[in-house]
């Protein structure tokens, strides 16, 4: 029942909150996703004692049941939604943004959706939580977003749609290959997908993947993203980038590697040069970017293709490192989305060349933006190290000459993040820094969670790892 | 007692922390006060672990904290390893870094960031501390990255100046580049070894024997990460502009943290080195090429810590040549008195400036003898010892590496000695120019000329008396000595496999030793009479000159191949790849729908005729398929 809880409460609240007065939705919001969060915590000590699963009639003549269940990958992900969430409306306390209960509502629907993506252990409710999650993020972009916004949205919204119909596509084939009277379970997929051929589990691979990739995204199925990240409101980006990029990260590892091995094997040097093809490019391209929430879509291109070219390399190693990095990433990236949009409240600014001196005019925004770059960075005792050093050790282990090229972005992040840096932080401050003031109470509590967040799990990385071990451990049974 | 070692780490860090979180609620002086009394407390505790290594029986001690990381096969425990060349270690970090802490409390007073900079400062030492306790590899890497941090931050301290952030940028890309090579020396030893812990390699290691492949690839690697932090060729550039930070974080730099760290790490693998003869001789090259190009730069700078950072490179090339020769001890005997002799150049360079009110090109000095007597006589003291000259301590240090380096191969000697003279030279043209002649400063400068505080002159007198005694624990038996250092360290390095050496008679050590010390005299006074009444030169040199005047023009050549194609190569991808090919196939392929979509759209244009046509056709496609194919 836990597990249901968790997508129950951000749904249930979420259509309540387009009932309530304007006023009471923010507190409302933040309310519901502090009570997720504590149901969070509460799965994950209890997980030590077995998770708690549910498993009710849904679409029976279908062959399609609400299960739901949740493993250490499926908890670790929950956490990093629940934890976004509540950091992004006290990081936006004190920005009002028009027609609140609907917007408020549709971040607690998508909140859910994305739960249910989580948790879901049977393909078709997988498929239904994954345009849940997908439709009221195209409602906020278009109706709360820049000027460009419509274009864009729509670009989103296509691209990312034509993805999931290809996976609709794979999953009624599938289903229609499971043995007996069809169903839609996860288990039943998994024995359905590797009895296939091998060239069928590859055409099903591409669908899948495809889907997936478009999600993280992969290079080159990205270009809809730093169009969106900057046409999206701050929060929105914020939720695009932490959370629902990994659902695309997710579902490689839940759906895609235990159900059509042969064809990932087939593929997975096609993937892993995408992957790393991406990184090399994405790392490059940030290094030029004159708007901070294009350069920070860049470089998180680049660190999801290395998450991408670690699930491909077969290895627990790596896939841990994938895992762990999931979490690590969606909080370092919240910082930085956090402190692009203090930046754009404070100094009406996102151009890089218009900031400059903010280490004088507010330092404890710098301290924080500091801390929160070196996570980006990856440097040790940053929850960045953990993920990526793990990573780095799979992908060695699959090829060195898959690793030495996809290492070039340990330079690359410091250049383009510390060009960046010198030309925000330091300098002396210009006409949109100067007097600028410093963190408000929201943002420093809000920064404060995070960085305290990205150093705890950077020196004690073990207890999330020791939750991904158990869903690398049963993968790669599978293998 | 070995069980507290983490005390050592502790009080630094707690020191970053008051010094950081507080830096603007606490006074100066409790900022100075913790700052510097964290970091003796860490030198007392380290003291105490030196004494109970002496005693006999003492092994090496693993001390277990916690399992930082433990996946699957793959187990990394957050453990320090105590044993005698950690100890040599953190007396070096700790005792010549508490004074240059003690030095900056005064020398940074009258500085607006001096809680930061304090807090920055116990942060260099705790990673630097972390880095020589770390038990296995990536502990090692932890405290390896957080000096390259730590750099960074000091060296862009004065962080208004554009031209000093992008020194500190530099630093820390080339640690970076570094960085990758080390890592990916990691990944290989995990592929092969599943353990990064020191002992379980080094045991693995050695069962694999002289001469194996793998152990060439990890050792390059390893020494790829080494050369861009101990600032070697070709990852040398950035040290000399590290200097844009405050003098005494260069004396810290140079001296007692940072560059050392690849020493460390090399002496430290030395088992994995020795069973590599081929990489051996790598580093003795690399050490030997960039102990003579950094030499022949120093010649001819005219910015008092560009010719020291110079000079810094030259002295970790020797320190290099001596770990490829196989001498372990005697690198470390020379990183002992380098930070001693160096740490005193910079902070006595500091002390110039200072009553020189920022003032750094020599060719304004001059004639400072009198104005700033202390700073002069520990100045000359360290000059002496880095010139190698008897009895002070580099001459010792220097001529254990020399001496290695004949026995390995007598033309290794012969140029180390070349680049050792150059040193002299070198040096000695920096202290005639800036404590001699006439001073060449302007009168309004000539006015504030004064004597640093104690504060800032006990640290110079103690590095002094160090830099003279600190070599006599390292006197060689030839010189009737007892060589106390490399006995002590003889444990640690006795655990790989003995390299075989041709014993030299203790004669020839003796007239090895002789020539060298009889030749930099000689260069001394010839220095002397060349530069002890120096007249500013207006022209620009020519030829030579000019090459080593600007700096062989390796900045410009590292300009044109990388720093510059970069953003260029991003610009080229955004404007020809990202928006027309890949962003124009994606816009291209709804814009085909879009087409595809108005021209079918005309099919429905309300003639009946044309429908009934298309049923009738579509009929007959439809029962041929049927007819022949089913």
């Amino acid at each position: 029942m836990g597990t249901v809880l968790l997508i129950l409460i951000p749904l249930v609240t979420g259509l309540a909150a387009f009932l309530i007065p304007g006023k009471a939705a923010k507190p409302w919001a933040l309310v519901s996703s502090l009570v997720t969060l504590a149901r969070v915590c509460l799965s994950i000590s209890g997980s030590v004692h077995g998770a708690s699963g549910a498993d009710v009639s849904w679409i029976p003549q279908l062959g399609s049941r609400f299960t739901v269940g949740l493993d250490g990958m499926g908890l670790v992900l929950c956490l990093l939604n629940a934890v976004v969430f509540p950091v992004v409306f006290i990081a936006n306390w004190k920005k009002d943004y028009e027609r609140p209960s609907s917007f408020y509502g549709l971040m607690l629907l998508s909140q859910a959706g994305m739960m249910g993506v989580f948790t879901a252990m049977d393909a078709l409710l997988f498929y239904a939580f994954w345009e849940l999650a997908l439709i009221p993020v195209y409602f906020l972009c278009s109706l709360w977003g820049g000027d460009r916004r419509i274009r864009v949205t729509f670009k989103f919204f296509v691209y990312t749609f034509l993805g999931s119909l290809l996976m609709l596509a794979g999953i009624i084939y599938l289903y229609f290959q499971t043995p007996g009277a069809h169903s839609f379970s996860y288990q039943a997929f998994v024995l359905a997908g590797r009895a296939l051929p091998a060239t069928v589990q590859g055409g099903l691979f591409w669908l899948f993947f495809i889907a997936f990739a478009v999600k993280m995204p992969v290079f080159p199925f990205h270009t809809w993203q730093p169009d969106t990240y900057e046409q999206s409101p701050t929060p929105v980006t914020i939720i695009l980038s932490a959370v629902m990029v990994k659902m695309g990260v997710f579902g490689l590892i839940r759906w895609v590697l235990p159900v059509f091995p042969e064809g990932v094997a087939h593929w997975s040097n096609v993937a892993m040069i995408l992957s790393v093809t991406g990184i090399i490019y994405a790392s490059v391209l940030a290094i030029r970017q004159g708007d901070l929430k294009r350069m920070v879509a860049y470089s998180s291109i680049a660190h999801v293709g290395l998450m991408s070219a670690a699930i491909f390399s077969h290895n627990p190693i790596g896939l841990e490192g994938v895992i762990f990095q999931m979490f690590s990433h969606g909080i370092t990236i919240t910082g930085m989305w956090v402190v692009v949009g203090i930046f754009e409240s404070k100094s009406h600014t996102r151009q890089i060349a218009d900031l400059g001196g903010v280490a004088r005019s507010a330092p404890g925004l710098a301290i924080a933006f500091m801390i929160i770059c070196l996570g980006n960075i990856a440097l040790p005792l940053t929850n960045g190290f953990v993920g990526e050093f793990l990573m780095f050790t799979g992908l060695y282990q699959f090829s060195p000459w898959a690793m030495v090229p996809a290492g070039l972005a340990v330079i690359l992040v410091a250049v383009y993040i510390l060009g960046m840096l010198q030309r925000v932080l330091f300098g002396k401050p210009g006409e949109h820094t100067q007097g600028m003031k410093d963190l408000g109470t929201g943002e420093y509590i809000a920064l404060g969670i995070l960085v305290v967040l990205i150093i705890g799990f950077g020196v004690f990385p073990q207890p999330l790892l020791d939750l991904a071990h158990g869903t690398t451990a049963s993968l790669m049974a599978y293998f | 007692m070995v069980q507290y070692v983490w005390l050592v780490l502790l009080l630094p860090l707690l020191g970053f922390l008051v010094t950081g979180i507080w830096r603007n609620r606490l006074s100066k002086t409790a900022i100075a006060m913790t700052g510097c009394g964290t970091v003796l407390g860490s030198f007392l505790v380290s003291c105490v672990l030196f004494f109970q290594a002496l005693a006999p029986g003492f092994r090496s001690t693993q001390v277990h904290l916690f399992n930082f990381i433990s996946v699957g096969t793959l187990q990394i425990p957050f453990d320090f390893q105590v044993d005698q060349l950690t100890l040599v270690f953190l007396l070096i970090i700790t005792g010549v870094g508490f004074l240059i802490h003690l030095y900056s409390a005064s020398y940074m007073r009258t500085d607006a960031g001096y809680g930061r900079y304090f807090s920055y400062l116990n942060l260099f030492v705790f990673s630097m501390l972390l880095l020589v306790l770390g038990a296995n590899y990536v502990i090692l890497f932890i405290g390896w990255e957080g000096v390259g941090l730590c750099s960074y931050l000091l060296i862009g301290f004065w962080y208004d100046r554009n031209d000093f952030n992008q020194a500190a940028k530099k630093a820390f890309i080339m640690n970076r580049i570094g960085d990758l090579g080390f890592l990916i020396g990691l990944f290989l030893m995990i592929s092969r070894f599943s353990s990064v812990s020191f002992g379980e390699v080094f045991a693995q290691a050695s069962a694999l024997g002289t001469h194996s492949g793998v152990l060439v690839a990890i050792t390059l690697l390893l020494l790829v990460g080494a050369v861009g932090k101990s600032a070697q060729i070709p990852l040398y550039t950035w040290l000399p502009d590290a200097m844009a930070g405050p003098t005494p974080v260069s004396a810290l730099i140079h001296a007692a943290t940072m560059v050392t760290a690849g020493i460390y790490m090399i002496a430290r693998s030395h088992v994995l080195y020795s069973l590599a003869p081929a990489t051996l001789n790598v580093v003795a090259l690399i050490g030997l090429a960039t102990a003579i190009l950094a030499a022949s730069i120093a010649l001819k700078q005219y910015d008092i810590k560009k010719v020291l950072a110079y000079s810094t490179v030259s002295q970790l090339g020797f320190m290099f040549l001596g770990l490829g020769v196989g001498a372990y001890g005697a690198a470390v005997f020379h990183v002992m008195t380098h930070a001693f002799f160096k740490a005193l150049l910079f902070l006595g360079a500091g002390s110039v400036i200072h009553a020189l009110g920022g003032e750094q090109d020599i060719r304004r000095m001059g004639g400072l003898r009198r104005k700033l007597p202390v700073t002069y006589w520990t100045f000359l003291v360290a000059c002496l010892a880095i010139s190698g000259i008897p009895p002070f301590s580099g001459f010792f240090s220097k001529d254990a590496i020399l001496a290695a380096a004949y026995r390995e191969q007598p033309l290794l000697y012969y140029v180390g000695l070349a680049g050792a003279l150059m040193t002299a030279f070198y040096m000695f043209r920096l202290f005639f120019i800036t404590f001699h002649g006439d001073f060449r400063g302007t009168e309004e400068s000539a006015r504030h000329l004064h004597e640093s505080p104690p504060a800032m002159t006990i640290p110079l007198v103690l590095l002094a008396l160090l830099s003279f005694l600190g070599g006599w624990v390292g006197i060689p038996s030839s010189l009737g000595g007892k060589d106390l250092l490399g006995n002590f360290l003889a444990p640690v390095f006795r655990g790989g496999p003995a390299i075989p050496m041709p014993v030299a008679g203790g004669n020839t050590d003796l007239v090895l030793m002789i020539v060298a010390a009889a030749l930099s005299i000689a260069v001394v006074f010839w220095t002397r009479s060349l530069y002890r009444q120096y007249k500013a030169e207006t022209t620009p040199g020519r030829g030579l000159v000019r090459w080593l005047e600007h700096k062989w023009y390796v900045d410009e050549l590292y300009d044109f191949l990388f720093t510059r194609p970069l953003p260029r190569l991003s610009n080229w991808l955004e404007r020809h790849v990202e928006s027309p090919v890949i962003d124009g196939a994606v816009n291209g392929m709804g814009r085909m729908v879009q087409w595809g979509s108005r021209k079918i759209r005309l099919i429905q244009s309300g003639q009946v005729g044309l429908y009934i046509f298309g049923m009738v056709a579509g009929a007959i496609i439809l029962f041929l398929i049927a007819f022949f194919l089913i």
